[in-house]
């Protein structure tokens, strides 16, 4: 009701505008204006999911090994700080550009150095801050694929990775998406908060960087055990708190919307956490405090795409469905396949991403995003989410070669049985003496 | 009976567990401290410990045997913890007095295996 309400009004303005020849030009220059609330709450929403990442260092860190700790924790940092420099220098410009370098695929360079991005309205939000907001979504993308190559990977390597990954995946997938002119925007795709843009993106690329690199010296008979649980709690629970940032942000603009958004992410990450409890506790004999926290991420992931679409009961199947289809594929194809993606990047995020996006298609209310769900939005869902696998998975390949042929991606053995905190940043966690 | 204290790299604790195993011993405490040796804390690049200065993380290994198997101890600790760098420890081998299993009682070299 409130948002038919904001479309009416204009429309009257304009005809009592017409009624005095003088006036229609003075409103012309003042419109779009900008709205102090939705400016607020999106600010306030980019620092929520900024926030996010730390959280996810956090989640992560807390479940490698002792030695290993703080090399997540500076991975995930140092991300924020490089895709940072990558998003204004020309990340911005590649997702989000005026005009396009390859139609409908990319972004121009005409916000290069964020050239003409200023306080001017984008929508009814500064420019500015749209940009910032979609700046911590690029900074999130890429510190999700920490969790695959954990304990291994060489960090000088990993920052020239993640800076072409951003650039050549993450920048022109966004723009497929949100972009003004992306195709898959064109092809009625939902994708709300980011399904595809962030989650099967990086889900799909953990995987490819987790085959690529290999297994852990000693995977998977000979590993301890998660070094800090409560570490890893904390940081689901930041993350969580951040993901409202994350979807009801997304609105841009603080209306029913985005309240809409707000419940359903609550709500499907509830229904995930107590499916996964269940699962543990039929086969596993007890619940896990691990498989709780894991099944509430995979629960914020499903509804990401989802969440501008579906109401509180569609989240609730949603999240339902992201345990049940993220148990099975951390607990039994994993094992079977032996990859040793370290911390289920691809068995949350990948999966949660997929499942998500697709039953967008079938689970969308008409009533509060605009789009019923059907067969064919499903179809719609489908096709988007194999071409960015197809697209993410290639591209991630490549970069990979090109990087390992440069500088070798992997530490050397004796590197990775010190432990990264040591070998590659002369620091260590945890003191033995006070 | 000995008691044999490996003082070793703590990212040779595996191997060296991997092969007191390959020889039948399979029973070890192990626990983490701090250390230093003739290298003054001053080793290898990327190994000091900079808060505590000339203390550097060690692994012990403590390991209670009879002695027909000190021996085979002595070569599987050395096997599993040698780089051939400055810092791979040292194993000490005591005499055990005795031994005692609480559970049921058993002294000397019955109560080791």
């Amino acid at each position: 009701m409130e948002t038919k309400m904001k479309w009416r009004w204009p429309g009257v303005i304009a005809i009592i505008c017409g009624m005095f020849s003088l006036v229609p030009e003075v409103l012309a220059e003042s419109e779009p204006a900008i709205d102090s609330g939705d400016t607020a709450f999106v600010l306030i929403c980019a620092a929520l999911v900024l926030l996010m990442t730390p959280g996810l260092a956090f989640f992560y860190g807390g479940l490698v090994r002792k030695k290993n700790f703080l090399s997540v924790l500076m991975q995930c940092f140092v991300i924020i700080g490089i895709i940072t420099l990558q998003w204004v220098l020309w990340g911005y410009s590649l997702a989000f550009g005026p005009g396009e370098l390859i139609k409908g695929f990319v972004g121009n360079f005409d916000y290069v150095g964020l050239k003409g991005v200023g306080m001017e309205p984008n929508g009814t939000i500064p420019h500015l801050a749209f940009m910032v907001f979609q700046g911590m979504f690029a900074i999130i993308t890429p510190a999700l694929i920490v969790g695959a190559f954990a304990e291994r990977v060489r960090f000088s390597a990993m920052c020239i990775f993640m800076v072409l990954w951003a650039t050549f995946v993450y920048d022109p997938v966004c723009h497929w998406v949100w972009g003004s002119g992306g195709f898959m925007g064109a092809m009625g795709a939902l994708d709300f908060a980011g399904g595809t843009v962030v989650h099967i993106n990086a889900g799909i690329a953990a995987l490819v960087f987790a085959i690529f690199i290999g297994k852990r010296k000693g995977y998977p008979n000979k590993m301890s055990p998660p070094h800090n649980l409560p570490f890893a709690v904390l940081g689901t629970g930041i993350l969580w708190f951040g993901w409202f940032g994350f979807n009801a942000g997304s609105a841009l603009a603080a209306d029913g919307v985005a309240a809409s958004a707000f419940v359903v992410t609550h709500v499907a990450t509830a229904a995930a956490l107590v499916t996964w409890a269940i699962l543990d506790w039929i086969f596993n004999q007890k619940p896990t405090v691990l498989g709780v926290i894991t099944g509430a991420v995979g629960g914020l992931v499903a509804i990401t795409p989802a969440s501008g679409f579906v109401n509180p009961t569609g989240a609730i199947a949603i999240g339902v469905g992201s345990s049940l289809l993220c148990y099975f594929f951390v607990s039994c194809v994993k094992p079977k396949f032996g990859y040793d993606d370290t911390l289920d990047v691809f068995g949350v995020h990948g999966i949660g991403g997929i499942w998500g996006a697709i039953a967008t298609g079938f689970l969308a209310d008409e009533a509060i995003g605009g789009t019923a769900g059907s067969l064919a939005q499903t179809w719609i869902q489908t096709k988007s989410v194999a071409i960015t696998i197809i697209y993410t998975l290639v591209v991630t390949t490549i970069l990979l070669f090109v990087v390992n042929f440069f500088i070798k991606i992997r530490v050397t053995e004796e590197e990775e049985l010190i432990g990264l905190d040591l070998s590659d940043h002369r620091e260590t966690a945890y003191t033995i003496l006070d | 009976m000995k008691y044999i204290i490996a003082v070793i790299q703590p990212h040779r604790v595996d191997d060296v567990l991997d092969e007191l195993t390959k020889n039948e011993i399979h029973l070890a405490t192990v626990a983490n401290i701090l250390g230093r040796g003739r290298q003054k804390g001053i080793s290898e690049v990327y190994r000091s410990h900079k808060e505590a200065g000339s203390l550097l993380k060690k692994v012990k290994i403590e390991i209670a045997v009879n002695d027909d198997y000190v021996d085979a101890a002595v070569a599987a600790i050395t096997a599993g913890a040698k780089t051939g760098e400055i810092g791979d420890g040292k194993i000490f081998v005591l005499d055990l007095h005795d031994c005692i299993r609480i559970r049921t009682g058993e002294k000397g070299t019955d109560a080791i295996g």
